[in-house]
């Protein structure tokens, strides 16, 4: 039972995907290929029944039709057509011949006189709609064609009067995706009326059918992405739209609204019921902004979303967005907004105390009130109090977009962002921290509002804190209080969650940088000097007492009179801290020291830098490998591997390129290692212990090209080129290790095959590269190719084994940028001598957190590894939605680890490590028929051919306890 | 002319006691049966005289809608259903079903063991009352009876408020109850989709007020206790026991684990820990937010927040309380109160409305020096604050609820008069909808045109859809057809149709007119004319001349005579069928006109 529960709890939970290996088998030989339109003829005459002809279509939809064979396929699917009367089947044809068309290499202007054809005589409305769609998949395969989709449209036009819905919507969206974008069709077209395709959709907003009006819109907003310019006529029809009874229409149109508005947002619009008028992208945004308080919250989010990209919009309009005018009793109010201003601004600081300060000021004259503006008022005011958190996350990135864009604007939404702080849902929170980050350049925050952004520093989130540590980095405060008390808020944080150390050192770091000024008055206080005693020398390695010194250091730089202030500890800790903490502290201009010569090094470019230079010349010292004997190449390479290494582990900015060609060298030794085996001198039978060597050899030699391959970021072609060699040949050097120690010829005959099938692999990929590999082991493979294909498989062992002897020494180009993929899981900290304790055959989920480094399309690839003491190991796919990009090149996982196992007698660790999934097969070249078929490309690129380990891995102690009865 | 009654019994121009009547299509029924808070004798209750004086209850009213478990809105039924007498259909939604009886067993409780008042209802009464009771799910039409259904939408305010849609025929009333239209800690917005009902009953308690952004309210909400409590103040938030309390509770429990806050927050026992009992069980009822998280941990399972007991009112230190209930009228907050009341370093929040004559109210207007019961005077100290967290809507709310329901009439209740008139106006203005605010006791009569559904055959409607050109919404279109009236039913049907289901024979209706022409030749000439003439004016019409020297045009018939008297003038003969009115009216007149003379 057990045992079955927890199976099921894997099914539910995690995704094990086992490698299946004869996937990639299947396709090898298609030997059906010609008879495949005579098989379905004959299928389908054989079929009696209405429903074996369709299940004879379905199967052989799943199948894919090569480019040759789809005029012939489809002249018989016609024939069936004709003969037919049920419309099912019918409606499976049709979309059938929809598919087909779309075929890469296939012109299907000859099928669409029959479809035309066909189309006309159809009844089933069905039947109609599809046949239209695939009418429109034919008129997008030809684009170019004008006279065909003048046809069409033609035959649009005349369905359009169809009373059934599902036609009128095929109708539409054929005229929005081929309506002609010239008008003057009338030239060619003889007789031809000019079809004002705009005209003729418009027609069709006031359609009966909702389903119809949507598309109606859809089709004049797929109009405008073709590039045909709406007429501004259709403003107004699209603004009686926006009272329309079904959610979908109104959101399209607030969309065409939108479009309309960014087309001609300089128009003069006449204000209804009053003689003034306004500019047409003041009146749409009003518009826009009245549905951000419509019923349906899918219209909200297409409302609040538009608004951030109405940039015209006139200032006045956009600042009563964030104005309700607030009454009580008939009495006007301030908001709090106003209220907090005007205490910060009277230099008092709020209170909240005193009785009576929202009480309601002046009297309203209750005719000018107006309940609904149709303008603009408070729509955002609306949105960021929205029900729904899609709204309210749509409303911040509006309000971020038109920030940017306005710093006036900017300067008044901040109060609005700062409340956004305290939204009950943690990515909303989260979302209005980096609005506001981005921001920043524009606003200075006042005391009232900075008091309530640091209170967020409290939050349990570690996203928040560190989005919040972002942002201080980029604020501008406006007195020394406020930096005093940021200071205090984060040396709090740093107390109440020490993992933040780094991220609050490096925001205090900008911090002191920005505020110089703001810092100066307050030093005395923060390093407790005192003018007449001596004080107590601090803790060095405080990390309050760090982050407290690097603020001041920051500051000093650009304040020459700060030194003054410090006392002689102060100096002592600077000299440490320089060196320890080099990235966080600045070079400073200290009385009686000499500058650093670091404002030197800044302005040398990398290529003059001397440990660059190091690099390149020890990497030319390897080009002369090819004319030192064995022993000395092996010391060469040695030599240079343990220079690279060094070199990466002192410069992290050559790190990625030292350990990418350290890894490089170490395969070319391994490779002259293991040809410098005896093995290859005696006779085969008696050194099997030393092919050990070799065959180990060689298999350390693809591991290491696989992870060249797929560790590092940045690799080009070329490199590929050179990596995808080297792993040639160690599959060369397998092969005759394995020749020399198997007895008998019938193993060989495999592996010879598949080696030549991997040469020829190698041929098609990378042809365009050949050239460069000139002298190389491949080259001369290629050369003696046809000899190779007749040989036997030990005359092919042979001369494979003289080829790789010869093969030179390939020089590995170095590409611009390279970064070496790595991970550190921060949790599991695997400290913890508590054991997580479960009921086995159940599961313990594991929260595991880590951050990736130059990782490409983490989503796919990383997977964790979970190992038992029992050596069964679990691989888990996290799901996408666990990787958090919080800036270029970095990923966050964030995902839980379901564990399970047997009853254990005693607690024992298991290790999680993450790993690197790849699949070279990645790189071949599709074939045409996926997209147009029914199979999903997915399947084919999401095999896992092997996994590369990354990071270290972490134990976790865990107890599985038998279940209790 | 069929019409629409509303009479309210309470909430008319007034807050408390809601208890209105609503006559539709020949349907009675009434919404809500509320207590008020003010009162202590009759007038707490609806005068339900106004009913029984045409006999009993049960005879008179169809089904009785309670909105939600407030007081002011249930508070009566007891009394109503047990003691007036009231056996028909209750309806409400199932917290509110849940929840109501505790409230009113509560109520019972301080009335008849504090206040000793003598012939109340009785537990057993609410029992037997609630045994009447229906319930409903959101979005659920309810059949009461054949013609009256009923529909519940979400409300806000508190859990299980429903604003209802009572239908009859294509006659609707909306009742909105108490709603709120902006979205807090624990309960979503309300929502209605747009049914345009005849009449829109909406309560206007915020009518004169546009609110502050709620997230402004709640930090100052939180930053008021957090700095009483941290000068040692203790706190006091006088709530009823369901609804703000929740919220509340919900805002501090997540403010204190934030900011790691160890000051003790008490929540007075019995009734709350019952309520959120049900808080925790309607979890679909509540926001998006803890409808989302309920599954890791439901929010209203509080961490920091204890029961209370009377003793920890006099321990030193701070710590905040929620006591009931919220107008400081009776109870444990006004016992709380008064101990509080004389340090100043204590502070009352006042987070909802207070009816007038609550001390609630006095304290809120400013009064210092309260008479209590004995001649007693309390001085009050403490601070007094007012937070807006009432769960109504505002002025905005409610005309945006008004715009989303699209109603033909709209009419305010649970609000004061001075306040409603300007809503009222700016209702009239902004929507040209009329608006009406009757007083307690007085009727509003609406008269509604009900449209009366008519069936039509699909043979029909395309025959004659076919004819036309493309439908236009904006214009009407001619039908020729039979009304067939049968059993309070009708249908629209094709006259041949209708001859058949009728069993009459057809009747043929012709037309003849003599057309007098001046012509001296011979008959046959003449209709030779004529058809030539006719032949030339009429190129669409199929126009025959028969060997028997008539003309044919179509299916109408002319034929040429001599006139007896006059053998210079001819007289023709035109006949035609009632079908082919037009065409024939229109040949007479051009027959009339003579025929053109240059023709031989």
């Amino acid at each position: 039972m057990a045992a079955h529960l927890k199976k099921r709890v894997y099914e539910e939970f995690t995704k094990v995907v086992q490698q299946q290996q004869e996937e990639i088998a299947t396709k090898k030989l298609r030997l059906t290929k010609p008879s495949k339109s005579a098989a379905l003829h004959i299928d389908l005459c054989k079929a009696t029944s209405p429903a074996d002809a369709l299940q004879y279509l379905l199967q052989f939809a799943r199948k894919p039709v090569e480019a040759e064979s789809v005029e012939g396929v489809v002249r018989i699917l016609l024939e069936h057509y004709y003969k037919e009367n049920d419309p099912s089947v019918r409606l499976k044809i049709a979309s059938l011949l929809g598919l087909l068309s779309k075929t890469a290499g296939f012109s299907p202007d000859c099928i669409m006189d029959d479809a035309i054809n066909i189309l006309q005589n159809e009844k089933s409305h069905q039947v109609l709609a599809q046949l239209l769609d695939t009418l429109l998949a034919i008129g997008t395969k030809l684009p170019e064609n004008q006279a065909i989709q003048n046809r069409l449209v033609d035959v649009a036009c005349k369905h359009l009067t169809d009373t059934s819905h599902g036609v009128r919507n095929k109708c539409l969206q054929l005229l929005g995706n081929l309506g002609s974008l010239e008008k003057s069709v009338t030239k060619d077209g003889e007789g031809l009326a000019v079809r004002d395709v705009q005209k003729i959709i418009g027609d069709y907003f006031s359609d009966q059918d909702p389903r119809v009006r949507t598309a109606a819109i859809k089709a004049m907003l797929q109009l405008h992405e073709r590039g045909l310019k709406l007429h501004q006529t259709i403003y107004n029809q699209a603004c009686k739209l926006l009272s329309d009874d079904y959610e979908q229409v109104r959101s399209a149109a607030v969309q065409l609204i939108w479009v309309v508005s960014q087309l001609y947002p300089e128009s003069i619009v006449p204000i209804p019921s009053s003689n003034e008028e306004i500019r047409l992208v003041d009146d749409a945004f009003g518009k826009i902004c009245h549905m951000v308080s419509d019923g349906s919250w899918v219209v909200r989010v297409q409302a609040a979303k538009l608004l951030g990209s109405m940039e015209q919009v006139s200032s006045h309009f956009l600042e009563q967005t964030l104005d309700k005018k607030l009454m009580s009793d008939l009495r006007r109010k301030r908001t709090a907004h106003e209220r907090a201003k005007e205490l910060y601004s009277s230099g008092e600081f709020s209170s909240g105390r005193k009785w009576g300060d929202d009480a309601p000021k002046e009297e309203i004259d209750t005719g000018a009130v107006n309940l609904i503006e149709s303008g603009a008022c408070g729509a955002f005011v609306h949105g960021l109090e929205d029900e729904m958190y899609e709204v309210r996350i749509a409303a911040v990135e509006a309000l971020c977009m038109l920030a940017q864009s306005s710093p006036s604007f900017a300067e008044k939404c901040l109060d609005f962002l700062v409340d956004m702080f305290n939204d009950e849902i943690e990515e909303v929170r989260l979302q209005s921290i980096h609005t506001m980050r981005k921001i920043s350049n524009n606003i200075t925050l006042r005391e009232d509002q900075l008091d309530t952004v640091l209170a967020v520093l409290e939050d349990s989130s570690r996203d928040i804190r560190e989005a919040l540590h972002e942002l201080l980095c980029c604020t501008n405060v406006s007195t020394k209080e406020g930096i005093h008390l940021a200071l205090v808020e984060l040396l709090k944080n740093l107390t109440k969650y020490p993992t933040d150390r780094d991220s609050i050192w490096k925001c205090l770091k900008f911090l002191g940088s920005r505020h110089p000024t703001l810092v100066l008055p307050l030093v005395p206080e923060l390093l407790s000097t005192h003018p007449f005693f001596d004080t107590a020398e601090p803790d060095m390695d405080d990390p309050a007492y760090i982050a407290v010194l690097v603020l001041i250091f920051n500051a000093a730089k650009t304040c020459p009179t700060m030194p003054a202030l410090f006392s002689d500890h102060t100096f002592r800790h600077y000299a440490y801290l320089r060196d320890s903490l080099s990235h966080l502290v600045p070079a400073l201009r200290l009385p009686g020291r000499k500058l650093v010569s670091s404002t030197l090094s800044a302005n040398i470019t990398p290529h003059e830098d001397p440990s660059h230079q190091f690099l390149q010349q020890s990497l030319e010292r390897v080009y002369s490998l090819q004319h030192l004997d064995p022993q000395g190449a092996q010391e060469l390479l040695e030599l240079t591997i343990r220079d690279l290494q060094r070199l990466g582990e002192l410069q992290s900015e050559l790190a990625g390129v030292a350990d990418f060609s350290a890894t490089y060298l170490r395969c070319q030794l391994l490779l002259i290692k293991a040809l410098q085996e005896k093995l290859w001198n005696v006779a085969a039978p008696l050194y099997l212990k030393q092919s050990d060597l070799a065959s180990a050899a060689a298999k350390q030699i693809m591991e290491e090209t696989y992870k060249m391959e797929f560790m590092y970021s940045g690799v080009e072609n070329k490199q590929v080129v050179i990596i995808h060699h080297m792993r040639l040949q160690a599959k060369a050097l397998q092969l005759i290790v394995t020749a020399r120690t198997t007895r008998g010829v019938d193993p060989l005959f495999g592996m010879c095959e598949k080696f030549l099938q991997e040469v020829d692999f190698f041929q098609r990929c990378f042809i365009a590269d050949l050239p460069h590999l000139q002298d190389s082991f491949v080259d001369k493979l290629l050369d003696l190719m046809p000899r190779l294909m007749t040989s036997k498989p030990v005359e092919v062992v042979k001369i494979v084994q003289t080829m790789l002897r010869q093969s030179t020494f390939l020089h590995l180009p170095l590409p611009e940028q390279i970064h070496k993929a790595s991970a550190t899981i921060i949790e599991p900290a695997g400290e913890s001598d508590n054991p997580l304790r479960f009921t086995s055959g159940l599961v313990v989920a594991l929260d595991v957190d880590a951050t990736l480094e130059h990782v490409q399309d983490p989503q796919n690839t990383v997977k964790v590894q979970v190992l038992y003491p029992d050596g069964q190991a679990q691989m888990i796919h996290p799901k996408p939605a666990d990787f958090r990009n919080p800036g270029p090149g970095r990923h966050r996982l964030i995902t839980q680890v379901y564990l399970s196992h047997t009853a254990w007698t005693e607690p024992c660790q298991v290790e999680v490590r993450l790993l690197l999934a790849y699949n070279s097969n990645s790189r071949l070249p599709k074939s045409p028929w996926v997209e147009g078929g029914e199979v999903s490309p997915q399947v084919e690129t999401s095999v896992i051919e092997g996994t590369i380990p990354f990071s270290k891995s972490v134990k976790v102690y865990i107890m599985p306890k038998p279940a209790r009865r | 002319m069929p019409e629409i009654r509303v009479t309210p019994l309470g909430a008319g121009q007034d807050v408390g006691r809601s208890c209105i009547l609503v006559s539709i299509g020949g349907k009675n029924v009434m919404l809500d049966c509320g207590m008020h808070m003010g009162f202590n004798d009759d007038r707490r209750f609806p005068d339900f005289s106004y009913i029984t004086r045409n006999g009993r209850l049960t005879d008179f009213l169809d089904c009785v809608i309670i909105s939600h478990f407030h007081l002011d809105h249930c508070g009566a039924l007891p009394y109503f259903s047990e003691m007036v007498g009231y056996d028909g259909p209750i309806y409400m939604t199932h917290p509110t079903q849940a929840i109501c009886p505790i409230l009113l067993e509560d109520y019972r409780k301080i009335a008849v063991d504090k206040k000793g008042e003598a012939n109340f209802f009785t537990s057993q009464m609410i029992k037997d009352c609630m045994k009447k009771v229906v319930a409903v799910h959101l979005h659920q039409t309810v059949q009461v009876d054949d013609e009256l259904e009923i529909k519940a939408y979400y409300a806000g305010h508190v859990l299980g408020a429903a604003m209802f849609q009572i239908k009859v025929g294509s006659e609707s009333v909306v009742y909105t109850g108490d709603y709120n239209m902006t979205p807090d800690r624990h309960l979503g917005a309300a929502w209605i989709d747009k049914c345009r009902p005849n009449l829109l009953i909406t309560e206007s308690t915020y009518a004169t007020t546009i609110r502050d952004s709620k997230r402004c309210r709640e930090r100052d909400f939180l930053k008021k206790v957090h700095e009483a409590v941290e000068r040692g103040g203790k706190v006091l938030i006088p709530v009823f026991a369901l609804g703000r309390a929740q919220e509340l509770c919900i805002l501090l429990e997540t403010f204190w684990e934030r900011m790691n806050l160890k000051a003790p927050i008490y929540f007075s026992t019995g009734l709350t820990e019952k309520a959120n009992h049900y808080y925790k069980l309607f979890i679909t009822w509540t926001n998006q937010k803890i409808r989302k998280t309920f599954v890791q941990r439901n929010m209203f399972e509080f961490k920091h927040i204890k029961a209370f007991d009377r003793a920890f009112a006099d321990n030193p230190g701070p710590m905040v309380v929620f006591a009931t209930p919220g107008m400081l009228h009776a109870g444990q907050s006004l016992q709380i109160f008064r101990k509080w009341a004389g340090n100043e370093k204590n502070m009352v929040i006042m987070p909802g409305y207070c009816v007038q004559g609550t001390v609630g109210h006095k304290i809120l207007s400013g009064q210092r020096k309260l008479e209590m019961e004995g001649r007693q005077v309390l001085e009050v100290k403490m601070q007094v604050e007012y937070m807006s967290f009432s769960a109504h809507a505002d002025a905005k709310g409610i005309m945006q609820l008004v715009g989303q329901a699209e109603p033909e009439n709209v009419l305010l209740v649970h609000g004061e008069a001075k306040k409603m008139e300007f809503l009222k106006q700016k209702i009239e203005q902004e929507f040209r909808v009329n608006c009406y605010m009757p007083a307690n006791g007085e009727t509003v009569t609406l008269p509604t045109s009900p449209s009366i559904p008519v069936g039509i055959s699909l043979g029909l409607l395309k025959r004659e859809m076919a004819q036309g050109l493309l439908p236009d919404a904006k214009k009407p279109r001619l039908l020729h057809g039979t009304l067939i009236m049968k059993d309070s039913n009708f249908r629209l049907v094709s006259s041949e149709q209708a001859l058949k289901e009728l069993g009459l024979a057809e009747h043929q209706l012709r037309f003849t007119c003599r057309v007098h022409l001046h012509d001296p030749r011979k008959e046959q000439e003449t209709a030779l004319r004529v058809y030539s003439h006719l032949k030339s004016v009429l190129k669409d019409h199929c126009v025959q001349h028969l060997p028997d020297g008539s003309v044919t045009v179509e299916s109408i018939l002319i034929q040429a005579a001599a006139h007896s008297e006059d053998p210079g003038t001819k007289v023709l003969l035109v006949s035609w069928t009632y079908q082919d009115e037009e065409l024939g009216s229109y040949l007479t007149s051009l027959l009339k006109k003579g025929l053109p003379q240059g023709a031989t």
